[in-house]
């Protein structure tokens, strides 16, 4: 997201605070110089990794820092999400589960932890799926409901609160 | 003012035995559990009826019966507290018919009748100017739904989010402290009196859905039925994907959830940060309503037990005597 600080000492980081409070990992920050730009004022070019839920919180902290946010490119925003699948996952063919997210070209596993207790057994794995933003991830999530009914597998989603 | 109990379980007892203790003006009259029953217009001693029954396995007369109590007895209040059945709701729902075409207010623990007939009890209830009420049903000894009729009265409900059902709760904390595997704790659970012979209607997220069914009727009247209810349960889950949830701080819960702007009526296990506050431990339950002027409300307590239980059962009898009969 592109937000405006003033130019005054201590301004960057009193606006980068917020994201960290707000449980945010900043990946790069980005100054840009506009002649245009009223004095004292700076652009700055914050790319950050934050859990999607926590978006209005730092927003509101943000605005009453005095931070103006000029544009949040929401596909900016790296969403991810962990989910737990449970069930016959390797007969069921996993890398075949994890491409069909995969080819949306939109989101993708990025992580997978699996157990395996025994042959027979039930196995349980944990999904990190990313996506470029809400719309996205909710997308993967129907994907990943359909292909668990159509292998017989319990996906076990996180509760979401949102409405 | 005058009550009339069906049903001397677990629920029954702890009723009688809080009204024989407490002095609440509340007189008892009729009592019957499946084989027998009593009646006096007097006012029954109770503690005789709690001896019989724990000596005998019968409150009274085997020639009484409950349905004779509902149709003549000498009662302001029914109290409906005989097992649930969720197929046809009976032998409560036609005892709750009787009562409230008598006139006569109607609390249940009981969740089968309300659970299949919520639009066409509340409407016999209202035709008849009588209260029916049933805060036992959900949540045990947590006053939800006074929370959502009066506590919350003008606010929008957006929705409701829980942990209602105390077994499943047991059994997900003990897969989670110890990695026991469900059957393990399964087996617990019984053998720690948490857990019904047959589990089917608790693990099956059955009983959390009836659950939900009466909190949406309560709150949007939509007559929503247990079919309308997408219900996945516990019994699936594995040692394994507890431990997985916990290597990201979090835990599995079995959740009810409604949220009718989006469409949801859902009991399903889902993935929480620990420090959620609807994480709550051993039988425990938790239930969260989102509205629009109270944000959202967390309550936590006892899901069920017979003092627990009863005290949701008494609450609403004194409501009723509170608003209605006092005076008469
Ligand atoms: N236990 C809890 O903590 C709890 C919590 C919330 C809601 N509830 C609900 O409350 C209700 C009662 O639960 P509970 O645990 O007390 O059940 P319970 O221990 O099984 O007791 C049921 C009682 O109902 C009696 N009964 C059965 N059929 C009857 C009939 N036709 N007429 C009159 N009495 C009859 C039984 O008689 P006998 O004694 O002769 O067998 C027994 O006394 C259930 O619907 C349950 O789902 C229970």
């Amino acid at each position: 997201m592109k937000i405006e600080v003033k130019d005054a000492p201590g301004q960057l980081v009193a606006s980068l605070k917020p994201i960290s409070e707000a449980g945010g990992n900043v990946i790069a920050v980005i100054h840009e110089w506009d002649p245009t730009l009223r004095p004292k004022t700076r652009i700055v070019h914050v790319v950050l990794d934050l859990p999607d839920d926590r978006i209005d919180g730092l927003v509101e902290s943000l605005t009453s820092k005095g931070v103006s946010i000029l544009r949040m490119g929401e596909e900016r925003l790296l969403m991810k999400r962990s989910v737990i699948m449970i069930g016959h996952l390797m007969h069921t063919d996993i890398s075949d589960t994890v491409d069909r997210i995969d080819c949306t070209g939109f989101a993708e596993v990025v992580e997978m932890h699996m157990t395996m207790p025994g042959i027979a057994q039930r196995s349980s794995a944990l999904l990190t799926i990313s996506a470029t933003n809400r719309a996205h991830m909710e997308t993967a999530m129907e994907i990943l409901r359909s292909v668990a009914k159509q292998k017989e597998l319990l996906l076990v989603e996180p509760m979401e609160e949102s409405i | 003012m005058k009550v009339a109990i069906l049903g001397l379980g677990s629920v029954g007892r702890g009723v009688i035995s809080v009204l024989a203790r407490k002095d609440l003006g509340i007189v008892v009259t009729g009592i019957a559990d499946s084989r027998s029953g009593v009646m006096d217009p007097a006012g029954i001693d109770l503690a005789a009826v709690l001896t019989r029954k724990a000596e005998t396995g019968r409150c009274g007369e085997p020639d009484i019966l409950g349905e004779d109590i509902v149709k003549n007895g000498d009662y302001d209040v029914l109290v409906e507290v005989t097992p649930t059945d969720i197929v046809t709701g009976e032998p409560a729902l036609t005892s709750i018919r009787t009562a409230l075409s008598r006139g006569k207010h109607v609390v249940t623990s009981n969740k089968g009748p309300l659970a299949l007939q919520y639009t066409e009890l509340m409407r016999l209830a209202e035709e008849n100017g009588v209260h029916m009420r049933y805060e036992a049903t959900v949540c045990g000894a947590i006053p939800i739904i006074q929370t959502l009729q009066h506590g919350l009265a003008g606010n929008k409900v957006h929705a409701v989010y829980g942990v209602l059902n105390g077994t499943c709760n047991y059994i997900l904390t003990r897969m989670a402290d110890e990695g026991l595997t469900y059957d393990q704790a399964l087996a617990e659970a019984r053998e720690m009196g948490y857990a019904e012979a047959d589990p089917t209607s608790d693990v099956k997220g059955i009983d959390t859905a009836l659950k939900l069914v009466i909190l949406a009727n309560t709150i949007w009247k939509n007559g929503v039925t247990l079919g309308d209810v997408d219900c996945t349960g516990i019994d699936l889950l594995t040692a394994e994907a507890l431990t997985l949830a916990e290597s990201q701080n979090c835990t599995i819960r079995l959740i009810g959830e409604v949220v009718p702007e989006r469409d949801l009526l859902r009991v399903s296990p889902c993935i929480l940060p620990k420090k959620h506050p609807l994480v709550v431990r051993d039988t425990l339950n938790a239930v969260t309503v989102v509205t629009d002027m109270a944000g959202a409300i967390t309550q936590v307590g006892k899901g069920a037990g017979s003092v627990e239980t009863a005290s949701a059962v008494i609450g609403d009898l004194l409501f009723i005597r509170d608003c209605h009969v006092r005076g008469d």
